[in-house]
């Protein structure tokens, strides 16, 4: 048998419920792992080692009772986004401190209800808000690959669930949770090579995931391969009273949708996500993808979004508006750090400069002063007119298509320290994963190929609302066509 | 529209978080960059547009009401554990009136 942690979830599901391997042994195997890459990836905010041997042990007694549950005894790490009751959460932010969440968030429940081991929190720009694992109060996360003819300067493996995807790619863990406000999942998971889902707006509750931008945030899963994403996000998924924006619909089988292939399906292409000063290995990797799907019978049509050029604009005026009013509660009262002050305000005022970062205090800034007094409706307003628009390009589009297929990402990963100076040049990286969260639509990155420099590329497929299995149906076909199986450098 | 250190100052101070004067130059700076560039939603014909508010996708409700009733309680002991300061079962901050 191959290395415990070459293990995908599906196979890792198969092995264990033969008994060719115990939960403990792998996830002995992926603490292993995580205790030898972990120094040098910075993946880990906190590793749970203790707790995760116990759900081992647990898990193994299930399975020699006949009782294993969808994913007894499956390693997994969680984006230290999400509370996890009684383990320290902190969002990367120095302001939530040493804040141990008295409760568990509702995706995680569902991991943990349907028997999964938990290995520990992962890195994330903090409060999610980047696209580099840079912001975090934690320091940055490395991208497990490096380029061919340059190894020694170190990559970021994108944001914000940096560690989740340099974890998954690193083989540290199976899988990963990850949250996606403008393209946090889909655009590390293009950087390290692995694949992930933004599943529709209301798929999976948003209870107890520390807020950034309310009306953008989804949780979602990044996993080695198309179907390891549907298994998780089968478990993650589901209508949860606790979440006033959950959708109250059934969680398909989406892992019977990875073999369904795309006979007869009509895939749109936009032609407005060609960009100007793109690279060409991009625009080629895209033809690629049209051609595989094509061969596996979809019909490929031309469709057009009019307004996605202003799809980033609109993101980071919606986003840090809602921003600033998550983040109001971070007051250094009633949870997470203080610093004292003369008076109350005082304490808020010094407490808030201490706590965030200079990413995140920049995004507050932004969002209070677009929700201020005379400047509301010229750019608030505004915003949410163009995002009415936005949504409505994707309307018209799926009158003459099932799912969209774009590059996920402008250009692969880049050097840790590079496009820090100019915030704007930091946020074009998510010019083809924005649109779809201002929409509410699902949205994966699966690694398609190989830049020139021997680091991965990915396409993004993009579905109707709620059609999760259409995506993953592509995604599957793209993913066989790819046949990717290239490896990082390091790797356990 | 563009803001000056004046501006930017009111801003930080709505939403409380203290800047010092050398830091507002490049505040004022980087916040400039960003509105300049978002800026371009005004070439956007928006007339008669309804806004998007929340993020349900087409077809889905954006908000579902329940019923107004008490769903949690009793467990002061849990909301006190994270507290930096607190004095018996509240949360302690400085004097606040004199």
């Amino acid at each position: 048998m191959s290395k415990p942690t070459d293990l995908t979830i599906a196979a890792a599901r198969a092995a264990l419920a033969r008994r060719e391997i115990s939960a403990v042994e792998l996830t002995r195997a992926c603490l292993d792992a995580i205790a030898r890459l972990n120094p040098r990836l910075n993946a880990f905010i906190t590793i749970t080692a203790e707790s995760a041997l116990r759900q081992a042990e647990e898990s193994d007694r299930r399975i020699a009772q006949g009782m294993a549950r969808p994913l007894e005894g499956i390693p997994l790490g969680i984006k230290d986004l999400f509370c996890t009751a009684g383990v320290r959460t902190t969002a990367a932010s120095r302001i939530l401190g040493n804040f141990t969440p008295p409760y568990e968030s509702t995706v995680t429940a569902h991991l943990l209800r349907d028997g999964a081991v938990f290995l520990g929190k992962l890195n994330l720009d903090e409060f999610a808000m980047g696209s580099s694992n840079a912001t975090s109060a934690f320091g940055p996360v490395e991208n497990p690959w490096s380029r061919a003819n340059d190894p020694e300067t170190r990559l970021v493996p994108g944001g914000s669930s940096g560690g989740s995807a340099a974890a998954v790619a690193a083989r540290l863990v199976l899988g990963a949770t990850a949250t996606d406000t403008g393209g946090s999942i889909r655009q590390p998971a293009a950087f390290c090579g692995v694949a992930g889902i933004k599943p529709s707006y209301g798929r999976c509750s948003r209870f107890g995931i520390v807020a950034f931008a309310s009306s953008l945030d989804q949780a979602g899963p990044i996993a080695r391969d198309v179907r390891d994403c549907a298994i998780l996000l089968r478990s993650m998924a589901g209508f949860d009273p606790r979440d006033s924006t959950s959708a109250d619909l059934p969680v398909p089988d989406f892992e019977a949708a990875v073999e369904r292939g795309v006979a007869g399906l009509r895939i749109g292409i936009p032609r407005e996500y060609r960009m100007e000063g793109m690279p060409a290995e991009i625009e080629a990797l895209w033809q690629q993808g049209i051609a595989w799907l094509r061969e596996a019978g979809a019909e490929i049509v031309d469709v057009s979004l009019p307004h996605t050029k202003y799809a980033l604009p609109t993101y980071y005026i919606v986003a840090p508006a809602e921003a600033s009013s998550n983040l109001a509660r971070y007051d250094g009262v009633r949870f997470g750090a203080r610093e004292e002050g003369e008076d109350l305000r005082d304490l808020y005022e010094r407490t808030r400069a201490a706590g965030f970062g200079a990413e995140v205090r920049r995004r507050i800034l932004i969002g209070t002063y677009v929700l201020s007094a005379g400047y509301y409706d010229a750019y608030y307003l505004k915003a949410q007119q163009v995002r009415a628009l936005i949504r409505r390009d994707f309307e018209q589009a799926w009158e003459r298509c099932d799912a969209l297929l774009t590059p996920a990402t402008p250009t692969a990963a880049f050097a840790l320290g590079e496009k820090t100076e100019d915030p704007v040049a930091m946020y074009l990286n998510d010019v083809f994963t924005v649109p779809a969260n201002l929409a509410g639509l699902p949205g994966m990155a699966v690694p398609a190929g190989l830049d020139a420099q021997g680091l991965p590329l990915a396409l993004q497929v993009i579905g109707r609302p709620f059609d999760e299995e259409t995506v993953f149906a592509v995604a599957g076909v793209l993913e066989r066509a790819a046949d990717f199986r290239a490896t990082p450098r390091l790797i356990a | 529209m563009s803001v000056d250190a004046a501006t930017v100052k009111r801003i930080a101070t709505l939403a409380r978080i203290r800047i010092e004067d050398a830091a507002l130059p490049r505040m004022v700076e980087e916040l400039n960059g960003i509105l300049a560039w978002v800026e371009m939603l005004r070439e956007v014909d928006t007339q008669g547009v309804e806004p998007m508010a929340g993020g349900a996708p087409t077809g889905q409700p954006s908000l579902r009401m329940r019923e107004d009733e008490v769903t949690d309680g009793g467990i002061a002991e849990a909301i006190l554990a994270n507290a930096p300061d607190r004095e018996g079962p509240y949360f302690a901050v400085p004097k606040v009136v004199e």
